[in-house]
């Protein structure tokens, strides 16, 4: 368009032929590079970029099945399925260790991929089930305080019921720690007051913590 | 012969030759506006997608991590746009029947991506790695702006080079506690150059502002 505008223009003001025609190349050469995006599209593919290449225009090819990277064949049946022999396992596998880090990983995992149904908390009323999700069972229910821990790994792998499975969103070390914080959530819920040391009972019942003398208490009933 | 130019043309030259210089400052400063203007980077316009889906609601109002769906943003360049799946682990029950997420529901069906529009097309002349802003204490927020309020996705920054390089020149402007990275509508504890100036300290904050770090 902006060449036809030229055109006119130049014709209106009787220019020598051979001017206007420069004028012309000069000023569609400025406005056609003013354009090009070669260097920002260069041909190559982004992330998740579709492709007309491939029949399913995924630039990002799926992972055909049985492919394992390089040393990462995985033959520990207790770290990868939480089960042996078709039991799930009541202890950690060795490859873990409990610690603080462990716990905080486990804390920081489970209120981003398991709160929104099971809530901080672990009782099962999340804000997706407020919103009407199918509400799963609590932590705290007798049936899951004795469950193996094996279970809540082998669950977050393969799904339970209404529950999908987050195999692709939570990655092996991740699902024992979420399986450890849920233990730790458990053990919360159903803590006593002896459970708690001596010289932090204070802040609970409202004194100051290690300062406050030992106060008497009943135990049993309070837990926050 | 007499002079072809009055004496007064003394004067318009003068002002002439100032009025070219403040012209040519008019000019380049118009230009400099409208290439940083909103039309030409993208930022602050609506983009539209093939399903209304609302930040405001699943990040805002559901609370639900921005991690929950940008998988890999700890681990990756990309942060990751999910597959259907992470849709339809919610929406298999909730919404099910909605109209709205019909795209959603015929790709679970038939496998087919959705296909979604890219809002942050960085120059491919640029090499990006979201996981080392996030390890190094850079808020999602402090780039993408106020994901939690956006009813429909925007561009929040230019993306522009100049806008890059203000970070990476003094990343104290920016840098947040590594807790409160994912978090939205973040306050810094007092001054942030001061809070800023410690955190560069301990996370080991280089200003890398020589080409090849993004120029690779």
């Amino acid at each position: 368009m902006a060449i036809a505008l030229t055109h006119a223009r130049t014709a209106r003001r009787a220019v020598p032929p051979s001017r206007a025609a420069l004028a012309v190349v000069l000023l569609s050469a400025a406005l056609i590079t003013g354009c090009r995006q070669d260097m920002h599209d260069t041909p190559r593919y982004e992330a998740l970029e579709e492709s007309d290449f491939f029949a399913d225009k995924r630039a990002m090819r799926p992972i055909p099945e049985g492919t394992v990277a390089r040393g990462n064949l995985r033959e520990d049946d207790v770290y990868y399925t939480g089960k042996v022999d078709g039991e799930v396992v009541h202890t950690l596998p060795a490859q873990i260790t409990v610690d603080k880090a462990l716990l905080d990983r486990g804390q920081q995992r489970y209120n981003i991929y398991c709160a929104p149904c099971h809530s901080t908390l672990g009782d099962g009323n999340g804000t997706i089930v407020q919103r009407g999700y199918k509400r799963p069972a609590s932590y705290h229910d007798p049936r899951l305080r004795n469950m193996g821990i094996g279970y809540f790994y082998d669950v977050i792998t393969n799904g339970f019921g209404q529950m999908p499975d987050y195999s692709a969103q939570v990655a092996p070390a991740d699902r024992w720690a979420i399986a450890a914080y849920i233990r730790a959530l458990q053990l919360a819920q159903a803590g006593t007051i002896d459970d708690v040391p001596a010289a932090d009972r204070g802040v609970l019942e409202g004194g100051a913590p290690a300062a406050a003398p030992e106060a008497s208490h009943g135990g049993g009933a309070a837990h926050d | 012969m007499s002079q072809i130019f009055p004496r007064s043309a003394n004067a318009i030259v003068r002002f002439s030759l100032v009025g070219v210089l403040l012209f040519g400052g008019l000019v380049a400063s118009i230009i400099g506006m409208s290439m940083r203007s909103d039309y030409v980077t993208g930022a602050n316009s609506n983009v539209d997608q093939p399903v209304q889906f609302s930040h405001l609601h699943h990040a805002g109002g559901m609370g639900i991590d921005c991690r929950y769906c940008h998988t890999s943003v700890e681990q990756a360049a990309s942060a990751n746009i999910p597959p259907t799946k992470t849709c339809m682990n919610c929406h298999s029950q909730i919404w099910a029947q909605s109209p709205y997420l019909e795209p959603v529901r015929a790709s679970w069906k038939t496998g087919e991506s959705l296909v979604w529009t890219r809002v942050h097309d960085l120059p491919d002349f640029v090499y990006f790695n979201h996981s080392i802003h996030v390890k190094k204490g850079m808020g999602c927020e402090t780039c993408h702006g106020r994901i939690d309020k956006m009813p429909g996705i925007q561009q929040k920054s230019s993306l522009q080079m100049e806008w890059c390089l203000d970070c990476h020149r003094n990343p104290e402007k920016f840098v947040r506690p590594r807790e409160a990275v994912f978090t939205m509508g973040y306050e810094p504890e007092g001054d942030q150059l001061e809070v800023g100036r410690k955190l560069v300290q301990e996370y080991k904050i280089q200003s890398l502002t020589t080409c090849s770090t993004c120029h690779r």
